[in-house]
């Protein structure tokens, strides 16, 4: 589990995030939504450590990040596992070097054992015989489940997804989403994903923060969506007539 | 202020860099790999150069001691005196600059836009140490040995259209080249290589690790990478002169 209590973090006097208290639950994949510019970047940013929050407390199943010397903090780095919007592959090194690079770095696996487990992961990613390829040379799908299996590799007990669908067809993205979704059940991770991609919100939200201006809008799960009356939330969520539509049905139905 | 502020963030960045290479192993690896990419590499051209500068060096001396009072040998001994004090050190370590100098800073700022650095902080690994002291450690050691070779190619030029043109005899150039030799020379040049170095590792790491922004903006490190290298090289060069020749 994640918690983050009151955290503010401004840029050059500009506050972006304007007290922002949230807990990310384990076993579920928790989402991040919000526009463009609402601070989703910066919040997740600032739970990886990228960025140095002005105030606030960020903890990690209850050791509080700052209360961490350099080498605690890189331990628990080691328990993350994070997909990148631009999916942030080595890309001077082949698949199977990228993914095998976290084992290196942090194991004393034997290589058939590393070879293994790349192995075991790609197909859990449905992603074969690519090992021997460059970033460069396979698709920007495939190079998302690329960034999933090294993410994964060495059993993460956090998982971060910075917009996992961004520049992907809505068929693959919804495999993403899956894939995801199923990691997370599969390795009980606390899993954050960062979005304003409405079908992900649909097909894996089990708990949702909408950011709106830096401040927490609204939270809840995917089937509280269609019957809050949260001006916000509505106009983030149902901004487009198909889902307007599809809200109307939800609610004369009674339930999602 | 700012240069102070950029100093500081040099110096806060070095701290991180020379710290103990989480594994030794991959620390040896990238460490070879380096001494292919900035080293290795660098040879053909190092060579090339010195070897006709070399050559020019012994013609320019020539006409310039066309007195008949003037021992020929001068010739071979100002080309050597030349070549080892000045040109390979300093120049050949300028000319790395540009070119070892922007592709460190092109590669780093890249990996940092493309968010790979973000990737290897968010695993637990020192990007700094991890990327940079290799470089380091690549350069302060082979350097001294491209440097030893542009010697050798540039005195070795020097005699080659010494006896083409035939400005100088062999025989008066081999004879200048011994003349007054001091070993001291090579020490100094050496010297002033192992900082060259230095700064042609860690101040174009510098530019390509902060980097912000895009594609254009690591075009911009990269030449502001060169320009610094190149005038910490000149500004050294004096500095160390002054300490170890006066």
């Amino acid at each position: 589990m994640i918690e983050v209590t009151n955290l503010y973090k401004a840029f050059d006097g500009k506050p972006v995030l304007k007290g922002i208290s949230a807990v990310f639950e384990t076993g579920k994949t928790n989402m991040i939504i919000g526009r463009s510019g609402s601070g989703k970047t910066v919040f997740l940013k600032s739970m990886l450590g990228l960025i140095k929050p002005d105030k606030g407390v960020i903890s990690f199943d209850g050791r509080v990040w700052d209360q961490l010397s350099l080498d605690e903090q890189r331990q628990i780095r080691k328990e993350v596992g994070v997909v990148f919007q631009g999916n942030a592959l080595f890309d001077s090194m082949t698949i199977e070097e990228n993914i095998k690079f976290p084992m290196r770095m942090f194991t004393s696996m034997s290589p058939e054992d590393k070879k293994k487990r790349v192995n075991e992961v790609l197909e859990q990613v449905n992603l074969e015989g690519v090992n021997d390829k460059y970033p460069a040379e396979i698709s920007g799908g495939m190079q998302k489940r690329v960034a999933l299996a090294r993410a994964i590799v060495l059993y993460p007990k956090y998982l971060f997804c910075d917009e996992p669908n961004s520049g992907l067809d809505p068929k693959t993205a919804i495999i993403i989403d899956n894939l995801i979704h199923d990691l997370t059940v599969r390795y009980n991770t606390t899993t954050v994903i960062n979005t304003h991609d409405m079908n992900s919100i649909m097909e894996i939200g089990e708990k949702i923060i909408l950011l709106k201006d830096g401040y927490k809008q609204w939270e809840g799960d995917k089937s509280q969506i269609f019957f809050t009356d949260n001006p916000d939330l509505n106009d983030f969520v149902f901004s487009s007539s198909l889902f307007r539509k599809v809200k109307e049905l939800v609610q004369r139905e009674g339930h999602f | 202020m700012k240069y102070l502020e950029t100093i500081g963030q040099y110096s806060l960045m070095l701290k991180q860099v020379f710290k103990k290479p989480q594994k030794p192993k991959i620390f040896w690896e990238n460490y070879f790999k380096e001494v292919e990419d900035l080293g290795i590499k660098s040879i053909g051209l190092v060579g090339f150069i010195s070897f006709f500068i070399g050559g020019v060096v012994t013609i320019q001396t020539a006409r310039n001691l066309n007195n008949p009072l003037i021992d020929k040998l001068y010739i071979g001994y100002a080309t050597i005196k030349s070549i080892i004090l000045e040109f390979s050190p300093t120049f050949i370590s300028i000319i790395l600059a540009g070119i070892v100098g922007s592709y460190i800073a092109s590669t780093i700022g890249t990996m940092r836009i493309t968010e790979q650095i973000d990737a290897l902080d968010v695993m637990g690994v020192n990007s700094l140490n991890y990327l940079v002291l290799p470089k380091v450690v690549a350069a302060v050691t082979f350097y001294p040995f491209l440097i030893v070779i542009s010697m050798f190619l540039g005195v070795f030029g020097g005699w080659v259209v010494g006896n083409m043109t035939g400005m100088v005899l062999s025989y008066d150039y081999l004879k200048g080249i011994r003349y007054s030799f001091d070993s001291f020379d090579v020490v100094y040049a050496l010297i002033k290589t192992l900082v060259f170095a230095f700064f042609i590792a860690t101040i174009p790491s510098y530019y390509g690790y902060y980097v912000k922004g895009g594609s254009l903006e690591v075009g911009r490190a990269a030449t502001q990478a060169v320009i610094w290298t190149s005038v910490n090289i000149i500004i050294f060069n004096y500095i160390l002169t002054q300490l170890l020749l006066s």
